[in-house]
């Protein structure tokens, strides 16, 4: 733990202390060239998933072993029985959960953000459950209850179940978001003779409306990544992570691969505007 | 008198829906816990069957006391890392703060279970670490990382660092750097004013890490399924077995609660001593 308190400041940052002069020793090194070791080994498994969807594999079953180079997996996305429907469901079931829980979180935010209410700490610790739950608890418990309603298992459950873990992330986005709001805004457009809802739709709405984007975005990356819940309420559909956890105990094509870097891309993408959409709205 | 009921419509739509697909499930999973019975032998039956609490709490300890002791491991492991990198980021990132905590979330845009297999490959038995050291003589052949609890283990922390890093990263950034400064102008060394100042206020932080890591590792089951083996099953496997295999609700409800109440027990606690703020702070912060 030593090295934590190691590094030396750059002179100008602060205004030095004039006995504790920013010593220029190695030692100033460890912490960026230790998080530069972090962030690689973080990005590892991507770079071995974007390398292998290259990979010229016999029988198509990907393994471990680099073949050589081809770009056949990118020319035949959907060239797989099975995993091409799986891709589709699974673009089908986020965007609809995430356009549902943004907006059912979107107003539970404004209500935390902007109120004080009885029952305030009651529902803030329900947002707190709803995000430290484990997946599992939450996917068993969900098909506890769809067996026993006799609800049949299928897309719907798993979007009504994907709205339900996401509605916490988008409501805790909005609600910071919301806090960090000047309130005179709106009052100023209510002095102006705005009504409160035209003040919220003129004003308010467009200053969240990052944090919307944003909440949208991390709601679309959960309904898309999710393995756990879905497993358990998915029933006989799949989506595109529950075909390739069936799928690796045989062996996989490379084209999961391939859709693995799809989806990889598109989320950065989604995520550079996202913060420049929030750049944006600081500078403004 | 209408204003004081806007939050309420506000929340209204929202709250039914938690109401039935988060509260309700819960309440649901443990009368399952209590039922008896078959689903041959004519279905199951609510009976107040507590047996099955004690048969799941006799026959599965090992896998519970498994999944608790890599669970802590994972955590320990987890801030060990995730602390010095926030900490840097958080002090000396600058301008590039933001960019750098994308940087860390970036690689979990990919679906957990495809960033899994990739280690599964990574980790292989002649994969690219192991296949050059056995090539060259300094393994033998037989030496696997697979199928062992370290690899498990290193599977789980991997993808569980972010909800350690996040907490810990909103903790450090809030922390005035002028404090530090004081204390180095009463002459505190870098190494005291980190212990004495830096790492008190950064508390909240390492238990909200500590709450958002442990208690979904203690629940996992991807990583001990593709990276583990016969010797690495967690209480989540079991779960998940009895539950989607042997169609056993109420024995796998019944384990499934055992983690429900471990979690509650935590987060109340947590909850009543730093409140909720910390962990909503880093959830909203990957947005």
């Amino acid at each position: 733990m030593s090295a934590v308190a190691a590094p030396a400041r750059t002179p100008g940052e602060l205004t030095p202390a004039p006995l504790n002069r920013p010593r220029r020793r190695w030692t100033r090194f460890i912490l960026p060239m230790y998080t530069i070791a972090m962030i690689v080994y973080l990005a590892s498994p991507i770079f071995v998933m974007i390398l292998y969807s290259f990979n010229d594999v016999p029988l198509d079953r990907q393994n471990a072993h680099f073949w050589g180079f081809t770009t056949d997996w990118w020319k035949n996305i959907l060239g797989i029985p099975g995993l091409g429907d799986a891709f589709k469901n699974s673009l089908r079931i986020a965007p609809i959960s995430a356009a549902i829980a943004t907006a059912l979180g979107a107003l539970f935010g404004l209500a935390l953000g902007r109120y004080r209410f009885r029952g305030l700490r009651l529902v803030d610790f329900v947002i707190f459950l709803a995000i430290a739950v484990p997946e599992i608890v939450l996917g068993s418990s969900l098909l506890s209850m769809f067996v026993l309603a006799g609800v049949p298992l299928g897309l719907t459950t798993i979007i009504l179940s994907h709205i339900g873990f996401s509605i916490a992330f988008v409501a805790v986005t909005v609600r910071a978001r919301v806090q960090g709001l000047d309130r005179n805004l709106e009052d100023a457009a209510q002095d102006l003779f705005a009504s409160p809802i035209a003040a919220f739709f003129k004003v308010t709405l467009p200053l969240i409306a990052p944090a919307l984007l944003a909440g949208f975005l991390l709601a679309f990356v959960l309904s898309l990544d999710d393995f756990v819940i879905t497993n358990f309420v998915a029933g006989p559909k799949t989506t595109f992570p529950l075909w390739v956890y069936g799928a690796q105990k045989i062996g996989f094509p490379p084209t999961v691969n391939v859709m693995g870097t799809i989806l990889f891309t598109a989320g950065v993408m989604a995520a550079a505007v996202s913060v420049l959409a929030q750049r944006r709205r600081s500078s403004l | 008198m209408r204003r004081k009921l806007v939050p309420y419509y506000l929340l209204s739509p929202g709250g039914l829906f938690l109401l039935v697909f988060f509260l309700i499930p819960l309440g649901i999973m443990v009368y399952t816990s209590l039922e008896s019975g078959g689903l041959l032998s004519g279905g199951f039956r609510f009976s107040w069957a507590f047996e099955n609490y004690t048969n799941v709490l006799g026959q599965y300890r090992v896998q519970f006391v498994r999944s608790l002791v890599y669970s802590i491991i994972v955590t320990v492991v987890a801030l060990l890392l995730a602390y010095p990198m926030t900490y840097w980021i958080a002090f000396y990132g600058g301008k590039w703060k933001t960019s750098l905590l994308l940087l860390i979330l970036v690689p979990f845009f990919v679906s957990f279970v495809i960033r899994t297999i990739q280690w599964k490959f990574i980790l292989g038995d002649f994969g690219p670490i192991l296949g050059p050291l056995k090539n060259i003589g300094l393994l033998p052949d037989s030496f696997r990382i697979l199928a062992t609890p370290f690899a498990v283990v290193a599977g789980i922390t991997y993808n569980f660092l972010p909800f350690t890093a996040l907490p810990l990263y909103v903790a450090l950034e809030r922390i005035d750097e002028r404090l530090i400064e004081a204390a180095k102008d009463l002459y505190a060394s870098r190494w005291e004013a980190f212990r004495r100042v830096v790492w008190p206020l950064s508390l909240p932080g390492v238990f909200a890490a500590f709450l958002l890591t442990f208690v979904p590792a203690t629940g996992d089951y991807v990583n001990a399924s593709l990276l583990g083996g016969p010797g690495t099953t967690m209480i989540g496997n079991i779960i998940q077995v009895k539950f989607l295999t042997e169609l056993d609700y109420p024995e796998a409800a019944a384990l499934s609660v055992i983690l429900m109440v471990v979690m509650l027990l935590l987060a109340t606690v947590y909850a009543r001593i730093l409140g909720t703020e910390d962990v909503q702070r880093a959830a909203g912060a990957t947005a």
